[in-house]
């Protein structure tokens, strides 16, 4: 009964628990709330993947009202997997956001905290979920226009003027979609994304679909912060506050990546996007410029936050570059390194919260000789940071094996290359910070800092063990991946 | 006890070893029984194997699949058990001498030093019982970072830069070579799971073999061909425990071994043979003897001098799996064992030098036989035994290899081998005979110094733990048969 509106369920749930925050203000309620919420999204997020992999996609139209007029909810394995990362992340996050957030906020603004939260979680849940293309603008902007005002949260004045900038580019970026959407409506009087598919290679050859295809490009490939339209996103990550920035680059880079992969294989199924206009030649490339730039600047970053947010750029590339290559080993190196990467990064980003929350900057000074006074959050920034590198037993040596393999079976040994320079730069950055951390000695007239509370470690090493434990174990994530990508591809069932 | 659970027990124990070492490092004497304790159970744990592995069995352990066809798994075959044996059993003597060593030396951080050391043993095992490339893979890296705190154990500038550039290089072209090898092969042959004959018979091309085959040799870096050597001389930072145990045993031979057993059970003897670069590799090899012992004899830092002979030792290894012939394969891996027992007794004499007199420069150990004349001697026959002459284990090694390379027809090696001898007694007899028959040099620093108590011997553990390895070359040579026995059932089908 209840399993079969689970699809709206997991969107509507924490999209009525954001302004119920407001109403109730009291930070303690508000959290409550919030953690009621995200662990409810979770819960069916993993009822309805288990029910895709029982049964198939989920088509559930909005209202009772029928696919091509009404909205229609579909979850397909892709959408649901999207989901459970985002969900889980959300519910990982809440119970550590409790101290960060009061440490980092304004006290008689942590419930506005909670309420965006919610609201960004109920727009990236819904970008999973929807089937229509227009329906997932308007989440697209729920999501981006909730994670302005949080990173505005912070009491940084600088954060200010970042998330102004993040707001310009996000919405030329939200622009840019919707210009998009508009030009295939004209073209094919539909917004439904299965019914635009069986459209399309009609019109596929007409420049107005072309030009569609571009400005969709182009306006997903901002939200993902693809290089070269990647400037908003390191400065948003280092003034956000530690939770925020745990929050989005754990999950809002990642729907992004998997709007793109939406457009392209659900959209465009049916056209020959990669081979007959350029995609892959152009995605591959700035993949690869990205990998690689991307690295050698976090190399030379002082700030962690700042070094982690230029990685996760790399990162990205790493995901788009498994997509372009648009083989079934490619889109799954793709999509499992979404998951990998929300869990790693996550960890990541939790660990420089927890030195935040007791030094307030994480930077390479302050966290000199750190590994002896905070070993618990230093040895997961190691997992974290061994993962990153792709060492064998984390999360990050599955995704390069997969990628790796994609490019030998593709024959394309450049991308090997890259892939494995992208893999040395990560060494370089991850071990400046260890090396500093763990075996510098603690300098003299360093604050004595006690270990992170317990509900703000408990969160991060439940990330930092997830690395491992799917490192070990990837049977399942790769297989629920495969299964996508052969989805996403057309030759699966 | 079941021989899959002692092939699991030998990588639990050192694991287990290294947390109790942790939890007792409050008590030194505890925490070095500790020490002891596990490296003798793992000892016996390894003879147990051996006698099963003697008598022709192969026992097996899976412990986990990582990915579809992709596993963490154990196999015990003839290689790896003399590599296993030869390691564990220099353990018990290295801890014993550690004991001495570090309270003599009053080193710092001495309860790191242990627990890092338990667990470099521990991934050595899982090196030497692996059952495919990646398990291989997962403890040559887990021995990389296990090793790094050693190396950097003073944590000095220099010793940071050491581990800087041993992490790097190790880790470097272990992601940039091997790993891109290992990933390449399991495309091409389906399997990673060493096999007698090989598995890449017949599925890969003639160029593809060569290719594959240069990647694993640089890949290795801990096998140390030149131009990969750098991290050798610059890990010779670390305490003397540390070079002879690790240094010249575990972490080296652990390089030369992965690629004797790639050499045997991926490629098979007939490919290396037939494969175009082969013949490149052994020029290679040949040139790393020859410089290598060239730049030993311009090092006037002891260890120095000693790491660069190792350098050119570990080729020896390498010549051997290149030249491909049952001789050749066979010499190598008895090289290893005795390479292993002469060059350790080297370096635990050049450590209780260090303790004794502090004295780290072979120009100022004049005359150091007569105050020191147990350690004196037992340097010289570790020089004999590295030289190769009989009656001491070294012997055996060389004249294997010399068979292997007529075998091979490449008589020009045998040459180099003979000219290596010559280049060993060059750089190694002048220390005994100058300690023994020159006249101390009067103004030495210690002579100076009135507070200093006059040289003495080493401390007793160190004594005893020079004893035991000296004996060991002693006993190689004339009880090598049991040996020989053992390895031709790797490579006699």
């Amino acid at each position: 009964m209840i399993g079969g509106h689970l699809p709206v369920l997991l969107v509507v749930l924490p999209l009525m628990a954001a302004p119920v925050c407001v109403v109730v203000r009291r930070p303690a309620w508000a959290w409550t709330v919030a953690a009621l919420a995200s662990w409810g999204a979770f819960v069916a997020a993993l009822g309805l993947l288990l029910q895709v992999l029982e049964g198939g996609p989920i088509s559930y139209p909005i209202g009772g009202w029928a696919a091509p007029w009404g909205i229609e909810y579909r979850l397909d394995l892709v959408g649901a997997f999207v989901a459970v990362i985002v969900s889980a992340i959300g519910g990982i996050v809440v119970p550590y956001a409790r101290s960060s957030i009061e440490r980092e906020v304004a006290a008689d603004r942590i419930y506005l905290f909670y309420c965006m939260y919610l609201l960004c979680l109920a727009g990236l849940l819904g970008i999973a979920a929807t089937g229509d293309a227009f329906n997932l603008f308007v989440f697209l902007e729920i999501s981006a226009l909730s994670s302005y005002v949080m990173i505005a949260l912070a009491q940084d004045r600088r954060a200010l003027t970042v998330a102004y900038r993040y707001l310009i580019m996000g919405t030329i970026g939200a622009t840019f979609y919707l210009i998009g959407v508009g030009l295939m409506y004209m073209m094919t009087g539909t917004l439904n994304m299965a019914d635009l598919a069986a459209r399309l290679p009609e019109v596929a050859e007409t420049r107005t679909i072309l030009a569609a295809l571009a400005f969709l490009t182009v306006g997903i490939c901002l939200k993902l912060a693809l290089f070269p339209l990647h400037l908003w996103l390191p400065n948003a990550y280092t003034y956000a506050p530690s939770v925020v920035t745990a929050f989005l680059a754990a999950t809002a880079t990642k729907v992004a990546v998997y709007v793109l992969i939406r457009v392209y294989f659900t959209i465009f199924a049916n056209v020959d996007v990669f081979e007959a206009m350029f995609l892959r030649e152009v995605l591959m490339a700035l993949a690869v410029v990205a990998m690689l730039s991307a690295s050698a600047i976090a190399v030379f970053q002082t700030n962690i936050k700042r070094m982690l947010a230029y990685s996760s750029l790399a990162q990205i590339g790493y995901m788009v570059l498994g997509m372009s290559f648009a083989t079934l080993t490619g889109l799954t190196g793709g999509i499992i390194h979404l998951f990998n990467h929300a869990l790693m990064k996550g960890a990541l980003f939790m660990a420089m919260g927890c030195v935040v929350f007791r030094l307030q900057v994480a930077s390479l000074d302050t966290i000199e000789g750190l590994g002896r006074r905070m070993p618990a959050t230093m040895a997961a920034f190691v997992v974290g940071g061994l993962s990153l590198i792709g060492v064998p037993l984390t999360v990050g040596f599955v995704s390069k094996w997969t990628l790796v393999l994609a490019a030998i079976e593709a024959n394309m040994w450049p991308i090997v290359v890259a892939i494995v320079g992208s893999s040395l730069l990560a060494i370089a950055y991850v071990w400046r910070v260890v090396e500093t951390g763990f075996f510098r000695p603690t300098p003299e007239g360093a604050p004595a800092v006690a270990e992170a509370p317990l509900s703000m470690l408990i969160p991060t090493w439940l990330l930092a063990g997830a690395c491992v434990w799917f490192g070990i174990d990837a049977r399942t994530t790769l297989s629920v991946a495969r299964q996508s990508a052969a989805f996403l591809l057309g030759s699966g069932p | 006890m079941n021989p899959a659970t002692a092939i699991l027990a030998c990588i639990a124990v050192p694991v287990v070893g290294a947390l109790l070492v942790t939890l007792t490092g409050r008590w030194p004497n505890v925490r070095e029984s500790v020490t002891l304790l596990s490296a003798a159970t793992l000892f016996a744990l390894v003879l147990f194997l051996f006698r099963g592995v003697a008598a022709g069995a192969r026992p097996e352990a899976l412990v986990a699949e990582m990915m579809p066809g992709l596993s963490i798994a154990f196999a015990v075959e003839p290689l790896g058990m003399l590599f296993a044996l030869v390691a564990s059993f220099l353990w018990i003597v290295t801890s014993i001498y550690s004991i001495g060593y570090m309270r003599g030396h009053h080193e710092i951080n001495q309860t790191r030093f242990y627990a890092c050391f338990a667990l470099a043993l521990g991934s050595t095992m899982g090196v030497a019982f692996a059952g495919n490339l990646l398990t291989l893979f997962v403890f040559y890296e887990a021995l990389t970072l296990s090793t790094y705190p050693l190396v950097i154990h003073s944590g000095t500038d220099e010793a940071r830069r050491a581990g800087r550039l041993y992490l790097g290089m190790l880790l470097g072209t272990s992601i940039a070579f091997q790993l891109v090898a290992i990933i390449w092969t399991g495309w091409l042959a389906g399997t990673l799971t060493f096999t007698p004959g090989g598995i890449l018979s017949g599925k890969a091309s003639g160029a593809t073999v060569a290719i594959l085959l240069v990647l694993y040799v640089f890949g290795i870096a801990k096998a140390a061909v030149m131009p990969f050597h750098r991290w050798l001389p610059a890990a010779m930072v670390a305490p003397t425990p540390v070079s002879a145990l690790l240094h010249a045993v575990a972490v080296v031979k652990a390089g030369v071994f992965a690629v004797l057993k790639i050499t045997v059970y991926v490629f098979g003897l007939d490919a290396v043979r037939e494969a175009a670069s082969s013949e490149w590799l052994q020029y290679a090899a040949a040139a790393t003897i020859v410089i290598a012992s060239l730049v030993a004899l311009t090092k006037d830092n002891l260890k120095a001098r000693l790491a660069y002979s190792t350098v050119s030792q570990l080729s020896y290894i390498v010549l051997g799996a290149m030249l491909a012939t049952t001789w050749g394969v066979v010499g190598g891996a008895i090289h290893l064992a005795a390479h292993a027992f002469g060059k350790i007794t080297l370096f635990y004499c050049a450590g209780a030098i260090a303790v004794a007199s502090h004295k780290t420069e072979v120009s100022q150990l004049r005359g150091i036989g007569r105050v020191m004349p147990l350690t004196t001697f037992a340097f010289f026959v570790g020089s004999l035994s590295v030289i190769g002459l009989p009656p001491l284990g070294g012997l055996w090694g060389k004249w294997f290899l010399a068979l292997g390379a007529l075998e091979a027809d490449q008589a020009i090696m045998v040459a180099v081998l003979m000219a290596s001898s010559l280049l060993n007694v060059a750089y190694l007899m002048p220390i005994p005979i100058r300690g023994f028959f020159a006249r101390a040099d009067g103004s030495a620093e210690g002579d100076k110094d009135p507070d200093r108590p006059p040289i003495a011997e080493a401390p007793i553990p160190c004594l005893v733990a020079i004893s035991v390895s000296t004996l060991g070359c002693v006993a190689l040579f004339f009880y090598a048969g049991p040996m020989f026995d053992l390895l031709r059932g790797a490579v006699v089908p």
